[in-house]
């Protein structure tokens, strides 16, 4: 492969990876936007969702609607999650709220080795044909692809929801001005239970996608954990950056793979983004797009 | 005493805590007639917001508590009631500070005061087309980005949305809050205009006294958590305290001490 070749692939198979990561990281900024709640445990979400698709794609139901079951437990455990866990929180020190996320991790993670084991699972019989897809001279593994375009389909409704519908209004209101939005009849609970359902749901089909492309077990949870320096470079409350971010981290994950492998065999692929965001951090401690009050002139 | 109209609303001598220590209201009775504009005045740190936040159960998300007496609304006890099922029974409360929703658009922000649907999805249409009919610059400035349209604009923005919920009675706090004159004169003829067209009770918080002197006939003195006084409007403009400390009519030396005091605070809102 010639390396303008290899270059343009790394550089789309990124990309649509990214799409998968976008996807995440918009559920865990709705999360902290809405309610403040910085969640370490994003990546179990994303596990869980993708055991339960897994599951009932093994059983037989066709693989859209496996998805469909999953959006459905994820909204439901998502706004479990906030009733039981975080709703009696609220006002507490932001420290005690993070580990409380922590504590949900471990949580999730115990039981979800305790439902589904140990053991790699892979979607069988394969849910995307294996024969890749060739645009140009670009060679895309069609998972890839449609991995990529189920992810830019849900981020658009999800943005359509909040700019249009009542309740991402005031989802959005909430973000911006807790009080001003009560004072209006606004429910923060409701609020708040909203946004962990839909992080549960976008981490849910984030997770049986990347399960499709690398086969599921227990470390798919760290691919979940790549929202948190896709919303660092981003800014933590920012719905662009969290899509731009994505979509960045995938494609710089992808790149240190492909040309820094060589040089630190291993583990560079995953722990690339963790470094750059690190580095990121000193730089722009904001993120490209995080808000700082709007100052008006 | 006059006959007074039955009250919308009656604050059965409240007091209120913050953190369960911080007392602040020790005691404050007021009523708002039914379609009336009643003024709270005083200074700063007296407990007006703090008054209008106990009424609208914003007090609750503030880790403060109505301890003693009583709310009624309509003859109901609502001192015990959450903020949301207050807001649906008809209170609104427009926060001091122009707190618009900064990053969604003027018509985002008035779609949000219309979120309880009161009255089912059709009435939000009509409501947008009221505000926008008492707020013609609104409608102009729709698609903008709320935090970045003028002072005034922002004004608007935030009682076109407390209009948007379908009140009963508003709480307006500080809505001259930093505002040039000509604007709080154009802010003041349209909330008069609502409270006669639209039979909206109003229970205004100002620190601008001649102003809530003129748009209120009744008013009350708050001072350190206690009413210390209260009367029409029209005696209260005679009363020597009043004149001396609040309107600075004095000939002793022009504005005195009560506006000395708060210039530092205004100043410094200005620039924020
Ligand atoms: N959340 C809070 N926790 C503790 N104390 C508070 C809180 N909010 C207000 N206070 C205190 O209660 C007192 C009254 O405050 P409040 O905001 O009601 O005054 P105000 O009359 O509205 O003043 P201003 O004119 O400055 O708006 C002040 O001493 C203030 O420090
Ligand atoms: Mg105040």
């Amino acid at each position: 492969m010639s390396q303008t070749n290899l270059f343009f692939m790394t550089l789309t198979t990124g990309l649509m990876v990214g799409g998968i990561y976008a996807l995440v990281a918009l559920g865990w900024v709705i999360i902290y936007k809405c309610s403040g709640v910085l969640n370490l445990a994003m990546g179990e979400l994303t596990i869980i969702g993708a055991y339960v698709t897994l599951t009932f794609y093994q059983m037989g139901v066709p693989f859209v609607l496996a998805v469909v079951i999953s959006l459905i437990i994820g909204l439901v455990l998502g706004i479990l999650t906030e009733r039981v866990f975080l709703d009696r929180l609220i006002g507490e020190p932001i420290l005690t709220v993070i580990m409380v996320t922590v504590g949900l991790s471990f949580f999730f993670r115990g039981l979800v080795e305790f439902i589904w084991g140990t053991n790699t699972r892979v979607f069988q019989p394969p849910v995307f044909p294996l024969k890749p897809v060739k645009i140009g001279f670009l060679v895309i593994g069609s998972v890839y692809l449609w991995s990529f375009v189920t992810a830019i389909v849900l981020l658009l409704i999800l943005v359509a929801f909040f700019q249009y519908t009542r309740w991402g209004l005031a989802m959005q209101a909430t973000a911006d001005d807790e009080m001003a939005a009560i004072s209006l009849g606004v429910s923060a609970r409701f609020v708040y239970a909203a946004a962990w359902a839909i992080a549960f749901m976008a981490a849910g089909v984030g997770g049986s996608l990347l399960g499709n492309i690398n086969g599921l077990n227990i470390s798919v949870s760290y691919l979940g954990l790549l929202v948190l320096p896709a919303v660092v470079l981003g800014g933590l409350n920012s719905i662009p950056g969290a899509i731009v971010g994505g979509l960045a981290i995938g494609i710089l994950q992808n790149f240190a793979g492909a040309y820094l492998d060589q040089y630190f065999p291993g583990g560079v692929k995953q722990i690339f983004p963790f470094v750059f965001m690190v580095v990121f951090l000193l730089f722009k401690p904001y993120g490209l797009w995080g808000w700082e009050r709007i100052e008006r002139v | 005493m006059e006959n007074k109209p039955e009250p919308i609303l009656k604050l059965n001598n409240i007091e209120v805590k913050y953190h369960e220590v911080i007392l602040v209201l020790k005691g404050v009775s007021i009523e708002v007639p039914k379609g009336g504009i009643v003024a709270l005045l005083g200074a700063n740190g007296a407990g007006k917001s703090t008054t209008l936040k106990a009424i609208s159960g914003l007090l609750k998300h503030e880790d403060g508590e109505v301890t003693d007496g009583s709310i009624e609304f309509l003859g109901e006890q609502i001192h015990k009631k959450r903020a949301v099922e207050i807001a649906k029974m008809g209170i609104v409360q427009v926060i001091e500070g122009r707190r618009v929703f900064e990053h969604l658009t003027v018509e985002q922000n008035l779609l949000v005061g219309g979120h309880m649907r009161k009255g089912g999805d059709k009435t939000v249409k009509e409501r947008l087309e009221m505000v926008y009919h008492y707020f013609p610059r609104l409608k102009q400035k729709r698609k903008e980005i709320a935090g970045f349209v003028s002072g005034g604009e922002q004004q608007m923005t935030v009682v076109g949305r407390a209009l948007m919920t379908n009140p009963k009675l508003m709480l307006l706090d500080e809505p001259s809050m930093g505002l040039a004159p000509l604007l709080i004169h154009e802010i003041f003829e349209i909330i008069t205009r609502l409270h006669e067209k639209e039979g909206i009770s109003i229970l205004l918080v100002e620190q601008n006294v001649k102003l809530a002197l003129n748009v209120a006939p009744y008013a009350y003195v708050l001072e350190n958590g206690r009413i210390v006084l209260d009367d029409t409007s029209e005696r209260l403009k005679e009363n020597e305290d009043i004149k001396d400390f609040y309107l600075g009519l004095t000939d002793v030396g022009g504005r005195k001490s009560f506006r000395d005091v708060k210039h530092y605070k205004r100043r410094k809102r200005w620039l924020t």
